[in-house]
């Protein structure tokens, strides 16, 4: 079975590559990159005025398969980010039951290759029931599959179970990824605090409260030289935090969702419950601090935290709402918007959504190289289309950017070579 | 001018012209308060049901006490914060109440933004009657109503205000609206309960109450809620009332003619000296006599005004 991709302007940002070029597969595996390939007996997908980059990787979803199948489900999940022009995702273990046992990691990957659309990375607990007491067995979860660990949705409380968890995963090679929140700061916060959150009236959550664990965490980085990921970073202070440490050294990585690049607090006017995640939209001043936290470096990858809830979570009064956003199928457009906005280049908005998530989680993935699997997306970055929740493929609608035109999407995704999504 | 508004939901979407013309409807309406008949046929055959999510008395009473003299229907109904417990959403519980074809819902709710969210999905008007932290217009129009009878004016005066800012709906919609209508406001409470931002609505923030009410036309002290003590913003009742309570010598600061307003219930001895609140200079229960001008008024705007008389 071969298939030629032809005539696309081809980025591969672990390979240095950004020209025209043909890509042919052969079985699911990239054969060949060359400026002209001859057809033969290849079937032929005409790439010309698209973009070719390795299928986007997206390490920070919430599928909420098993137990949550009323807000998502791995099938619809990873539909959602098929018509993303995502291939992989790392699915969190904030499920019902949590993903601490090679039971749970099993049935992820199976329902997956069954049944999903794309390749799905499970999370690991980093303790048994995210009750931050119990160490989860990650030696065996990670032979089951698991490719990091995290409690998140809950930050690890007590300072020596993270420094533990720390050096046991260092002992598999693993990262630890931490949802930086300390939860006596947030008390009942439901906002970012700040100007905003007086004005409504609603509690605000300090930006201390996720420096605080970021500094932590990092300093237990340092002391055990295992690897940490701090999860959705979002103030200036956390940016600057992994700026000093990668400088010191330290094994540390981060990401940054599009919300909290793109959106700050003032989304919340309305009493929106849709701009009502965790961590909170920021002030302006922050925004700004991720950005140039992706420009410089400092930040590994752009993940969504896809949190898909019910219609029934959302509709209520803000400080009762369910927190989080989907974003798989939001991911390329807002990736890509800050390449028009001259923050990033292409190059490196590709990098953050594809190579540099899957060398964090240490995955094949995210490359176009000879020999790798053929995760591949098209892209039309000039594609304008408007954001209707009602079209999209997740099971659930909470997203922010509902009505508003966006610029970019996938126009075909290859999964091993074979089509997953096409977009007429 | 004429003004019908379908909600009341804050005074911040209010103008000054807007709120000035309210406050002179209710104006007209004060004299009815003290007939010997006190009702008029305004808004009979219109049904008012306030809907009250957490416990009240005055506000509740007074918008009762308003809705009964203009002869409109009003239906109480307490519905207790515990419907969220028990499983019925805001929205079907405000659905059920709409499926009786009230004309206007008055609410109170312990969640910022209540009134709003159901003012996006009701037919019927939404008055707001305290939601959460955010705003209580109906108290903030009493009050300017209550100053505008002392002072003559609003425009030019300096108003203090001084407690549990945080907590506080009825200073939101009050720095709204006194500085819409011209006044300067200041804003005085411990640093726990000042959140980021005030500045920014319109007032200035002091630390210390002396500085806030020096040479101030008008002293308004805010209820501190007792709960609050040991919940980590005050040490003890005792020590608020020591550094944060009004009393006669501390009143001295302010203008000698400067009056003191409290929206009510008062803690006695804590926010408020008694020889302070039994003083001459208290207005306190001449704002709750305007709150029932105040809420006529608003009543007879929202259900149509002047329209009204032409049906």
């Amino acid at each position: 079975m071969k298939i030629l991709v032809k005539s696309g302007r081809v980025i591969d940002p672990a390979n240095y590559i950004d020209e025209k070029l043909d890509i042919l597969i052969v079985d699911g595996i990239i054969a060949e990159l060359s400026p002209h390939i001859d057809a033969g007996d290849a079937e032929v997908i005409n790439a010309a005025g698209l973009l070719v980059t390795p299928g986007l990787v997206d390490m920070h979803v919430h599928l909420r398969d098993p137990g949550f199948e009323y807000k998502e489900d791995i099938v619809t999940g990873t539909r959602a980010a098929a018509a993303g022009g995502v291939t992989s995702v790392a699915c969190m273990p904030n499920t019902d039951p949590v993903n601490d046992s090679l039971a749970v990691t099993k049935y992820i990957i199976s329902k997956a290759r069954e049944q999903g659309s794309i390749n799905v990375f499970p999370i690991g607990s980093i303790t048994k029931g995210m009750k931050g007491e119990i160490l989860s067995e990650m030696g065996e979860l990670k032979e089951g599959g698991c490719v990091g660990f995290s409690d998140d949705g809950l930050p690890v409380k007590n300072g020596e179970m993270m420094r533990r968890a720390l050096e046991y995963a260092g002992t598999f090679d693993v990262p630890i990824i931490s949802h930086a929140e300390e939860l006596s700061l947030v008390a009942d916060g439901v906002m970012n605090e700040g100007p905003v959150a007086t004005e409504l009236g609603l509690k605000g959550i300090p930006w201390v409260a996720e420096e605080a664990i970021t500094a932590r965490d990092i300093m237990l980085a340092e002391l055990t030289g295992s690897h940490l990921h701090v999860a959705h970073v979002s103030t200036r202070g956390s940016v600057e935090l992994v700026r000093l440490a990668k400088k010191r050294g330290v094994p540390v990585t981060c990401e940054a969702t599009p919300h909290h690049f793109m959106l700050t607090d003032e989304a919340v006017r309305g009493y929106n419950t849709n701009a009502k995640m965790n961590p909170p939209l920021r002030s302006q001043e922050n925004v700004d601090a991720v950005r140039a936290g992706l420009a410089d470096g400092t930040i590994d990858a752009i993940a969504t935290d896809h949190a898909p809830h019910h219609h029934d979570e959302k509709n209520v009064e803000f400080a009762i709402a369910m927190n989080g956003i989907i974003g798989l199928e939001t991911l390329l457009p807002l990736t890509l918007k800050l390449v028009g906005e001259k923050v990033l280049t292409l190059s490196r908005a590709i990098a953050l959504i594809t190579c540099q998530p899957a060398k964090i989680l240490g995955i094949d993935r995210g490359t176009l190289s000879v020999g790798a699997v053929a995760d591949i997306t098209l892209i039309n970055p000039n594609k304008e289309w408007t954001v209707d929740p009602a079209k999209l493929q997740s099971k659930s609608q909470n997203t922010p950017w509902a009505g508003q035109q966006l610029k970019g999407c996938a126009m075909k995704t290859l999964l091993a070579g074979k089509e997953v999504y096409s977009r007429s | 001018m004429n003004f019908n508004p379908k909600h009341i939901l804050g005074i911040q979407e209010l103008s000054a012209e807007e709120l000035t013309f309210i406050l002179d409807t209710a104006e007209s309406f004060k004299e009815i308060n003290t007939r010997k008949i006190k009702k008029v046929p305004t808004l009979r055959g219109k049904t008012i049901v306030n809907l009250f999510f957490e416990a009240s008395t005055r506000t509740r009473t007074s918008f009762e006490v308003a809705g009964k003299r203009l002869s409109a229907d009003t239906i109480n109904i307490s519905a207790s914060s515990s419907s969220v417990v028990k499983g019925e959403t805001l929205q079907d519980t405000a659905q059920n109440i709409e499926a009786m074809h009230p004309d206007i819902i008055v609410v109170r709710h312990g969640a910022s933004g209540a009134c709003h969210y159901l003012a996006e999905r009701l037919n019927c008007s939404v008055i707001n009657a305290g939601d959460g932290t955010h705003e209580h217009p109906s108290q903030a129009l009493l009050d300017a109503l209550t100053i505008r009878q002392h002072k003559g004016q609003i425009a030019g005066l300096t108003v203090a205000i001084v407690g549990d800012i945080t907590h506080s709906r009825v200073v939101r919609s009050n720095i709204y609206c006194l500085s819409k209508l011209g006044a300067k406001v200041r804003i005085a409470g411990p640093g726990t309960m000042l959140p980021p931002g005030l500045d920014r609505l319109g007032c200035e923030v002091y630390r210390n109450i002396e500085d806030a009410i020096r040479d101030a036309d008008c002293v308004m002290m805010l209820r501190i809620q007792r709960e609050r003590q040991g919940a980590s913003l005050i040490p003890s009742v005792r020590e608020y009332a020591r550094y944060f309570g009004l009393n006669e010598k501390k009143l001295t600061l302010a203008k000698k003619d400067a009056i003191v307003m409290h929206p009510g219930p008062i803690n006695r001895g804590v926010e408020l000296a008694s020889s302070v609140a039994d003083g001459p200079q208290n207005v306190i229960l001449d704002q709750v006599e305007n709150g029932v001008a105040v809420r006529m008024a608003l009543l007879y705007l929202v259900a149509g005004g002047e329209k009204l008389q032409q049906d």
